[in-house]
């Protein structure tokens, strides 16, 4: 009895060892694809006005040989599909929320360019948040604020 | 500037605050002229709107003159009367072009907190929080119209300020869930909601050409004033099994369309709704859906429900098998005001469609407290609290 016990265990042990490390290995596999993807906009606009002389949109020119972008038609003629993403690593896991809160993962700057390169291309101009505000700060107010700093950086682009 | 500020949870104050500025070269600055509450800035201020700041001035249902142009507006001149669409759409991404203008795609310089949310970055809209751009809102002496070209239309000479008014939200959200509603001539159409939006709602489907239109409510006055204005039929929830009274006012098939404009703190008879607001006082759900649930009960097979009230996030017990096995089509949206304004304004110049009625108090900005405390509480018939920031 004693010993089918000790077996059965050491079964059970065995088996969550290998469901935890193909588990790691499953989540290590989708950081990886993460941090490869590639963020994109479609812009209403024919692919040779958003590279008007070969000339990236200046909000994604000014991240220079940090980024690779990518160009390509939409289909249906929904104009332009424009995608860029970092060339250095980006953080994953617990370092990721850290570099997120603190405005640093370089995904944020990515999806802003990518969002006012569209505004440009589509208006001519990238909208401006409304100034000066009129707010007065409390504790929940500077969270917001954070969130509101970080915001055209960030979401699911 | 004199401007209307939340300043928390059912906490309005009037305050001085800076004078908003061109910022882009699209944008206009309005004197406004009047400035109207509306059911859904109720949400702001119950709290169930997250991203509102203290000091942010509320209201996106306005009308006035234009004061100052930035260089690249064309259609707009100082001295125009206009009246502004509340959602803000830059006219020229793919969904605006589309009609969409609700899901514009450029408006909103703080996307990232609806992308995260909704999936997708929601248009900016006035004095609507900071998760739709955290633009000051229109109860103030004046107010930034961003992409002023596509959101600002010029009054019809002889269309008094209060009948252009709701042609800033209430009237183009109702136009709009008749039209996308599909209301066809013939059609029943049940309208949930007697306030402006429903009225417009049940005006439209009538002008459409529906051959029944039924408006459900329980506030005497806001029914008898839809009785009177729009010419609709009405039913009090609070006294009949409406989704019984909707089969036999339309011949056993149900409403043909459902419109519902009630939004996230709906009411309804009995047991359900002690359920539903205990869930939403426990913070369990967000959103109160009692009438969109009644709608997809009460449409008919293959009929459509079209969702003009304001929701936020989740909600419970939403009838999902019904919608599926009668083969609803369900939609909903911000308004796309941009598409009816122009139209609407035509429609109030030639008497086609009535909507001054539905001011019932008017009053200077500085009674902005009090203005919403009688529409929140539905005090002395109110409908819509009017307010005028330079009286």
């Amino acid at each position: 009895m004693k010993r089918a016990v000790l077996g059965a265990v050491s079964l059970g042990g065995i088996g969550l060892g290998v469901m935890r490390w193909r588990s790691s290995r499953r989540s290590r596999a989708r950081t990886r694809r993460e941090a490869a993807r590639w963020l994109m906009v479609t812009i209403n606009r024919r692919p040779e006005e958003v590279l008007a002389e070969g000339r990236l949109p200046e909000p994604l020119a000014r991240l220079g040989d940090t980024v690779e972008v990518r160009v390509r038609e939409a289909p249906g003629g929904r104009g332009t599909e424009l995608g860029a993403r970092p060339l250095a690593g980006v953080p994953t896991g617990a370092t990721q929320v850290l570099a997120r809160l603190g405005g640093e993962d370089p995904r944020q700057a990515v999806r802003r360019a990518l969002r006012e390169s569209k505004c440009l291309m589509e208006t001519g101009e990238v909208l401006l948040p409304d100034a000066p505000p009129s707010t007065r700060p409390t504790p929940a107010g500077k969270i917001l604020d954070l969130a509101v700093q970080r915001a055209g950086g960030e979401g699911r682009l | 500037m004199k401007a209307l500020c939340w300043q928390g949870v059912n906490e309005l104050s009037v305050e001085r605050v800076p004078d908003p500025r061109i910022l882009n070269a699209q944008d206009a600055i309005v004197k406004v002229g009047l400035t109207t509450t509306c059911g859904s800035d109720l949400h702001l201020l119950g709290g169930y709107i997250p991203a509102m700041r203290a000091g942010d001035v509320i209201g996106h249902e306005f009308l006035g003159e234009v004061v100052e142009v930035g260089t690249e507006v064309r259609r707009h001149k100082v001295g125009d009367r206009v009246v502004v669409c509340s959602i803000i759409g830059c006219g020229r991404c793919w969904n605006c072009e589309n009609g969409l203008w609700s899901a514009c795609d450029n408006s909103n310089p703080d996307p990232g907190l609806t992308d995260m949310l909704w999936g997708q970055p929601s248009a900016g809209i006035y004095g609507y929080s900071h998760a739709t751009g955290g633009f000051k809102g229109s109860h103030a002496q004046y107010v930034r119209v961003p992409f002023a070209d596509h959101g600002a239309f010029a009054v019809p000479d002889g269309v008094s300020d209060m009948d252009a008014l709701f042609c800033s939200d209430a009237a183009p959200t109702g136009w709009m869930g008749a039209d996308l509603g599909g209301v066809k001539p013939g059609d029943v159409v049940a309208v949930w909601g007697c306030g402006a939006v429903g009225q417009m709602a049940a005006r439209a489907a009538m002008l459409l050409g529906a051959e029944r239109v039924i408006a459900i409510d329980r506030h005497p006055e806001r029914m008898t004033m839809t009785e009177r204005h729009v010419g609709a039929e009405t039913l009090d929830y609070t006294r009949t099994d409406v989704i019984a009274e909707l089969k036999e006012r339309s011949g056993g098939r149900g409403p043909d369309v459902c419109i519902e404009a009630v939004g996230l703190e709906a009411d309804s008879a009995g047991p359900k709704r002690l359920y539903d607001r205990v869930k939403q006082r426990a913070g369990l759900t967000l959103d109160r859906p009692a009438a969109v649930r009644e709608a997809i009960y009460a449409c008919r097979k293959g009929g459509s429900v079209f969702v003009l009230g304001v929701f936020a996030g989740l909600v419970d017990k939403f009838p999902l098998g019904a919608m599926m096995n009668k083969g609803l089509t369900v939609r909903g949206a911000q308004q796309h005001g941009q598409r009816y304004i122009p139209r609407l304004l035509d429609m109030v110049s030639n008497g086609e469609l009535r909507t001054a009625h539905m001011a019932t108090h008017t009053m200077p900005l500085e009674h902005g407290p009090h203005g919403y405390d009688l529409f929140k509480n539905k005090k002395d018939g109110c409908v819509r609290a009017v307010f005028r920031p330079w009286a």
